[in-house]
């Protein structure tokens, strides 16, 4: 299949200190990838590096054969690569609704548009009421987001990347934070991401990891260390060296 | 708190509180006030119109501070851009005719508006505040200084707009101008109820509450504040074109730092991010003035700073936000 | 060139006023992040306290000098108690308004105590007369309100740079719950730092009465002056609030000597046109 998402060799420097080095890789529509690696390995480096709010010193990163050099953060977004935040970051007192019909009014390029509401917008209500069933949401769909269960929100700050029908999702850390009871529902909306949809994870948790991804990359002081099956990166040398060996061991892996 | 609540499972939610009734009780209520104040104070029209004149610049600032969350001490700027240009437009080019005096005020806000939006959404924070401190000085100074088209400190004079519609003229006791300024009140009204509920609005509510996630869904934050600036300046430049119909002279002090300060009392004080707690806050620190002003300016000063630290201490959401609040707990028991 | 000198050694005492009255403001803006508009007020207040030792109890030049600083000070602790504390972590809209509050407040009150005239402080024999550097000579109390600046910058300089107070106000400013976390007890060091703060401002009021009058509304008209300050030289910064004011000292004197009719008008443009160029102020940390 085409690739939606290629980076090559993306580099990037901070005075003498390399935080990303020449790291590439490429997605198709409907990857499950996940990026992981231990703190300090630069994956907050490589989404900034993505996302454009920062430059790369070389390096190229593309979305759907469209090279994004250049390119704001904001008319990346508009193209389709869309990012999902680890602390969450949304509006405190706006409804869940109100999130994604905002979105969706968005994606629609509607937003500067001074009269009417959603509310008597079909198409947009429609859309966001599909959202909101999708991923559990309807029955805080008109409570302010202040109001709302954690776990809720982190189920809103997906809904809310996908309402803007994004190529290619970063999420960032989706379940940080949510108690073990709600993890269940965190999983299933993950399952339920739209299937031609490109998704790469940034996660710390490696149980998550384990159960979404069908990929994994292992970046470790700013390179590659690993690129592969879920499975082949706990047996992987490098990787248990970098990373996993505190956790591999306590689950008393191979 | 309860159990539900934790968990967020269901409870009964009321479908959304969106219907235009609300709107149209919110219009009548102004409209009756307006009634009241026009039997109440007979006598004193004048103070009247200029309270509905100011509630436009504290409605205008609401736009850019209460919706978008611009801290501003500069917003005199667009109101004394919209007095001079429509006072200018009939002392120096016969544009006497009251509609195209206000169409005049608009315009000369709303390009001020853009001017000062410009400058001040450069800074953050402390930055920010100076800004607009300084542009609104800046104005001021030009103003000043431009006696020529401006009459500097004597204040621009010759303004007599002709009779509203050609029937209405502009009586000594000021009915005329009291009617027009309710109108346009009503009508500015009307229209940012529907401005605060669109997309636009919705937008400019979220760069409030968290900027970088606007930016992160891919919307132009700047680019917004900047049209919302310039929707602000529009509104108060009908304001100050307002006052310069019914004062027929524009002075110094429509672009003083001491009129940004006061709207921006006077938002507080009534309650940020509400149409209605503009108005609120706008009427009853200008009612108050006038009372107590009349005894001793600088007692005057010392109780508007009590009560600013007052609000501030103990009901920062203002009178109307504080009022709302009282009310909906009293009706959840 | 005589005028030239002139009017250098005037911004430079206009400068240095302006630095000694903003130093304090800077540092508490840079520790606590409040936006304080009533810094000001605290420099009037502690003009009018002089006046009111030197001229109504006859006190001497320096009696009153400490006396007004100390009785600023004395005023200032408990709103910092009081009111300020409330306000460190909120909002800047609701910093504002509380502040602006206060310095209304203090007009009003500044007003009903002493009156709506200018106050004057008289100066001491060895202020009054013009001094003779050699090459030319200038008037005393400039070249006092100079020295001074030199010596509260230094003196600031010791004080943050080389006392464990110092150490502790930095560490607060750096990072406040860490320093907490340490041991340091920011509390106490925001309580010290405001009453430096304020008592800065009084000395600055008291030895820059010549050029800044003080009268009731003195707490407004500078207002913007000392925030210029701080935007301009970046909150915190010993060294971008004294460059700030040798700036805005030599711009504002400047259009004053060559174009008086539009002074102010290039002052501010002056003061946005730096602003917008260096939106963090010109040493101001990223």
């Amino acid at each position: 299949m085409t690739p939606v998402f290629e980076v090559e060799r993306l580099t990037r420097s901070f005075g003498g200190l390399a935080v990303t080095q020449a790291v590439s890789l490429t997605m198709a529509p409907g990857d499950r990838v996940a990026l992981i690696g231990p703190n300090g390995a630069g994956k907050t480096t490589f989404v900034n590096l993505v996302t454009g709010h920062l430059k790369p010193n070389s390096g190229i990163v593309r979305l759907a054969g469209e090279e994004l050099g250049g390119m704001s953060p904001m008319q990346r977004v508009r193209r389709g690569l869309v990012r999902s935040f680890q602390v969450t970051r949304l509006f405190p007192e706006m409804t869940p609704r109100e999130h994604l019909a905002l979105a969706i009014l968005q994606r629609q390029g509607r937003t500067g548009r001074m009269f009417g509401t959603f509310w008597t917008m079909p198409d947009v209500l429609k859309e966001s009421g599909a959202l909101l069933a999708t991923l559990g949401l309807e029955s805080a769909a008109d409570l302010k987001v202040a109001e709302i269960a954690y776990g809720q929100q982190r189920l809103l700050e997906i809904a809310f990347a996908l309402a803007l029908r994004p190529k290619v999702l970063l999420l960032d850390e989706p379940a940080a934070g949510v108690p073990q009871s709600e993890t269940p529902r965190i999983d299933a909306a993950l399952a339920g991401l739209p299937a031609d949809l490109a998704v790469l994870m940034i996660e710390h948790d490696m149980d998550l990891v384990f159960r979404f991804a069908r990929r994994v990359i292992v970046l470790a002081a700013g390179r590659i260390i690993f690129d592969g099956a879920p499975g082949d990166a706990a047996k992987d040398r490098r990787v248990r060296e970098a990373y996993l060996g505190s956790y591999a061991d306590d689950r008393g892996a191979p | 708190m309860n159990a539900d609540h934790l968990t967020g499972a269901a409870r009964p939610v009321a479908r959304p509180r969106f219907s235009a009734s609300a709107d149209w009780i919110g219009l009548a209520a102004v409209l009756a006030a307006a009634g009241a104040g026009y039997l109440l104070f007979p006598d004193n029209l004048a103070l009247l119109t200029r309270i509905v004149g100011i509630i436009m610049l504290v409605l205008s600032l609401d736009l850019v501070t209460g919706f978008c969350g611009v801290a501003t001490l500069g917003h005199a700027a667009l109101f004394g851009a919209g007095a001079y240009a429509a006072g200018i437009g009939a002392a120096h080019f016969g544009i006497s005719d009251p509609v195209a005096m206000i169409a005049a005020g608009s315009a000369g806000g709303a390009l001020a508006g853009l001017l000062s939006g410009f400058v001040i959404l450069r800074g953050h924070g402390l930055g920010q505040l100076v800004l607009s401190i300084a542009i609104v000085n800046l104005f001021h100074e030009a103003a000043n200084k431009a006696t020529g088209w401006t009459g500097g400190s004597d204040g621009l004079t010759d303004i007599a707009p002709t009779p509203l519609f050609s029937v209405f003229a502009f009586d000594l006791w000021g009915h005329t101008a009291y009617a027009l300024g309710v109108a346009l009140l009503l009508i500015v009204l009307f229209l940012l109820q529907r401005l605060a509920r669109s997309p636009f609005g919705m937008l400019c509510r979220g760069i409030r509450q968290d900027p970088i996630r606007v930016a992160a869904m891919g919307a132009p934050v700047r680019k917004t504040l900047l049209a919302m600036y310039v929707v602000s300046g529009l509104v108060a430049g009908v304001g100050g074109g307002l006052n310069a119909i019914s004062t027929q002279v524009v002075g110094l002090d429509s672009v003083s730092f001491t009129l940004s300060a006061s709207a921006l009392v006077m938002l507080v004080l009534g309650g940020t991010g509400s149409l209605y707690g503009a108005i609120v806050g706008t009427v009853v620190f200008m009612l108050f003035e006038d009372f107590v002003s009349a005894a001793n300016p600088f007692h005057w000063l010392t109780i508007v700073g009590a009560l600013l630290v007052l609000v501030v201490l103990f009901a920062p959401r203002g009178i109307f936000g504080t009022s709302v609040r009282l009310l909906e707990r009293s009706r959840r028991r | 060139m005589q005028s030239v000198l002139s009017v250098a050694v005037d911004a430079l005492a206009y400068g240095m006023v302006l630095f000694v009255i903003s130093i304090g403001l800077s540092l508490t803006m840079g520790l606590m992040r409040v936006v304080n508009l009533a810094h000001g007020a605290f420099a009037m207040v502690g003009g009018y306290l002089a006046s009111y030792a030197m001229r109504d109890l006859g006190l001497g030049y320096v009696v009153g000098l400490v006396l007004a600083v100390a009785g600023t000070v004395v005023i200032a602790a408990p709103i910092e108690r009081l009111l300020y504390r409330r306000i460190y972590n909120a909002p800047e809209l609701i910093q504002v308004l509380m502040t602006i509050g206060i310095t209304f407040c203090v007009i009003g009150i500044a007003n009903y105590a002493f009156g709506p005239t200018l106050k004057t402080i008289p100066l001491p024999g060895l202020l009054t007369g013009p001094v003779d550097l050699g090459f030319r000579s200038i008037a005393a109390h400039k070249l006092f309100a100079i020295l001074c600046g030199f010596a509260v910058a230094a003196a600031l300089w010791y004080l943050v740079e080389r006392t464990s107070f110092g150490v502790k106000l930095r560490a607060s400013v750096d990072n406040t719950p860490m320093a907490a976390a340490l041991g340091v007890r920011t509390k106490s060091v925001y309580a010290a730092s405001f009453a430096v703060s304020a008592g800065l401002a009084a000395f600055g009021g008291v030895v820059g009465a010549e050029l800044l009058p003080i009268e009731p509304y003195y707490a407004l008209r500078y207002m913007v002056t000392f925030l210029v300050v701080v935007a301009v030289g970046g909150a915190g910064s010993i060294g971008g609030a004294l460059l700030a004011c040798l700036v805005l000292g030599a711009v504002d004197t400047a259009g004053r000597y060559l174009m008086p009719d539009y002074g102010e008008f290039f002052f501010y443009l002056a003061v946005i046109l730096i602003v917008c160029a260096f939106p963090r102020g010109l040493l101001g940390r990223a």
